[in-house]
């Protein structure tokens, strides 16, 4: 229905949108280092939404290399471990990690590790080894890794990690692109799109740009009325199913 | 063809879910049990986070019970006065229930005590009804054997406020409805489930009513102990789908009302045996998830804010 994404968009439109795009970045390319944009800021999520995907696009000033990195807004997030107690598995252990990035991806045009040097990749917090993972309350620094660790797997099986990073790719020297990919669950909210340029395993310049993942049509509405009108959406849930069943043995009324 | 949960999060195929709903209403309507038992853990199974599975099957008996009402009150076979005091019980029941499971989901054991309930509950009364239907049947196939005296009186006939159910044929306390229905109600709120599979063995064995009236009083009772869980589980941890909910009950409420045609053609006794065996396989199935190593030992929970 209103899948906005930039699924929809066939490719040869795509490429208009890009190179014109780009044509455009070039004139002020030669001030700043790095200059990126999206073919949409808006993710929206209807009722046959199935995942999306946008591209990345723009250009450097000088042939270096590029990382962009996609962070989902930042939530607490509780991950359990199970043990073994009286011959059944239970929810043993706990750990709660303040702003995790609900959705976190990297990209880039070679393997972060050769491009950047060690201490950059985490100071700039590239790749999942760089996030802070740090619980609250603390607890020794082995546990915390070891949860830290397992919060990080779970979410690549979730598929709002990414398990490796995307490809950036280039158009010659100083043009490049890349399609980042949005599972069906991707979480909503505000995200931000980090893009850097990379020479002699050193930063040399950013931009950030915005991204917003949001329900529209009915399904907006649902979400939203459920939230803000609670007791209102619960009455109306028992009626619309009381309706339904009423409605359903209708036709069954004279066998 | 993939849909949009809103509530869920989640994409799930139309078909996949209205089919889903369709079996499970099918066996509300033989059964007279709810068959959240089943609904519940098949939500989850394929990728409904489990606390909007329990709201969402809660919201869906509502509409799939009064359907099953509906065609047991043409045959006659709905005993309202049983059925309301039921639920005085039922309604206080499943007030306590919700506020249990908010606690629990907090605690991080909400799943644990999901799968442990459903291990005990349908294990005992699974047994319990294999044996007693096997017997019966045995019974029989044997003409001329012991015929069994019409009740036995024990303590719960010494119950005060006797009353009079007619269309039940019974006469007995009505505490006994009450307190069943308060079980019940606090079970369906945790569990997302209208209770009937407990309902129905205990309004058979416990407070002896005939089988015939059993599956439409019991429903009559769940419609409005769901639709209370709908709404507190709406308003206190806002998990119910009502994507998902309408889907399910466009399935269920057709499968609900074949089953109701299909069960009056079996007999009492092998009707008892067919949900005995179906309780043990999910209790069996359940069990053996508890006790295995899981595939992964973590879980996320994510929490608001």
């Amino acid at each position: 229905m209103t899948r906005r994404s930039g699924r929809r968009w066939p490719n040869s439109l795509l490429f208009v949108v890009v190179v014109f795009g780009l044509g455009l970045l070039a004139g002020r390319a030669q001030a700043d280092p790095i200059v990126a944009d999206l073919t949409s800021h808006l993710i929206a999520i209807g009722s046959g939404f199935t995942g999306a995907s946008v591209v990345l696009f723009g250009a450097i000033d000088s042939p270096g290399d590029v990382i962009a990195v996609v962070r989902g807004p930042p939530r607490d997030t509780t991950i359990w471990r199970k043990g073994k107690v009286a011959g059944i598995w239970v929810n043993a252990e706990s750990a709660t990690f303040a702003s995790v990035p609900s959705f976190y991806a990297v990209a880039a045009s070679r393997p972060v590790e050769e491009v950047l040097a060690p201490g950059t990749a985490e100071l700039y917090r590239i790749g999942t080894a760089a996030l802070k993972l740090e619980p609250k309350p603390p607890t020794t620094p082995e546990t915390a890794r070891r949860f830290a660790d397992a919060l990080i797997k779970e979410q690549q099986l979730l598929g709002l990690f990414g398990a490796s990073p995307l490809k950036i790719s280039f158009l010659g020297e100083r043009l490049f692109r890349t399609t980042i990919v949005f599972p069906s669950n991707v979480p909503t909210g505000n995200y931000l799109v980090e893009v850097f340029s990379v020479r002699d395993r050193d930063v040399v310049g950013g931009q950030t740009t915005p991204l917003v993942v949001s329900k529209v049509g009915l399904d907006a509405v649902v979400s939203d009325f459920a939230t803000r009108e609670a007791a209102a959406y619960g009455a109306i849930a028992v009626v619309t199913a009381l309706v339904a069943g009423w409605l359903a043995s209708l036709p069954f009324r004279g066998v | 063809m993939d849909v949009y949960l809103p509530i869920a999060e989640v994409s799930l195929d139309v078909f996949l879910l209205l089919g889903l709903g369709g079996a499970i209403g099918f066996l509300s309507g033989v059964f007279g049990v709810g068959g959240g038992f089943l609904l519940t853990p098949m939500l989850i199974f394929i990728g409904v986070p489990p606390a909007v599975a329990v709201a969402s099957s809660a919201n869906q008996l509502v509409g799939a019970s009064l359907s099953g009402v509906i065609a047991h009150w043409r045959r006659g076979n709905v005993d309202f006065k049983m059925g309301f005091t039921l639920l005085l019980g039922g309604l206080a029941g499943s007030a306590l229930g919700v506020w249990l499971f908010t606690l629990l989901k907090r605690l991080g054991q909400i799943e644990l005590t999901i799968s442990l309930c459903y291990v005990l509950l349908l294990g005992v009364l699974g047994g319990l009804m294999a044996v007693e239907s096997l017997r019966a049947i045995a019974r029989q196939r044997r003409p001329g054997g012991v015929r069994r005296k019409l009740h036995q009186h024990n303590w719960m006939h010494g119950l005060p406020l006797k009353t009079r159910f007619r269309r039940s044929k019974l006469y007995i306390s009505a505490l006994l409805p009450t307190g069943l229905g308060f079980a019940v109600g606090v079970l369906s709120a945790i569990l997302g489930i209208g209770g009937g599979f407990v309902l129905v063995p205990a309004m058979i064995y416990t407070l002896g009513m005939p089988t015939a009236m059993v599956p439409g009083t019991s429903l009559l009772q769940i419609i409005f102990v769901a639709a209370n869980v709908t709404f507190l589980q709406a308003y206190t941890n806002r998990t119910v789908d009502a994507v998902l909910t309408l889907l399910l009950l466009i399935g269920g409420v057709i499968g609900a009302q074949i089953g109701t045609r299909f069960g009056t053609r079996l007999r009492g006794e092998q009707l008892r045996l067919l949900l005995a065996l179906l309780v043990l396989a999910v209790a069996a199935k359940l069990a053996q998830d508890l006790t295995l190593r899981p595939h992964d030992l973590y879980t996320i929970a994510p929490e608001q804010g």
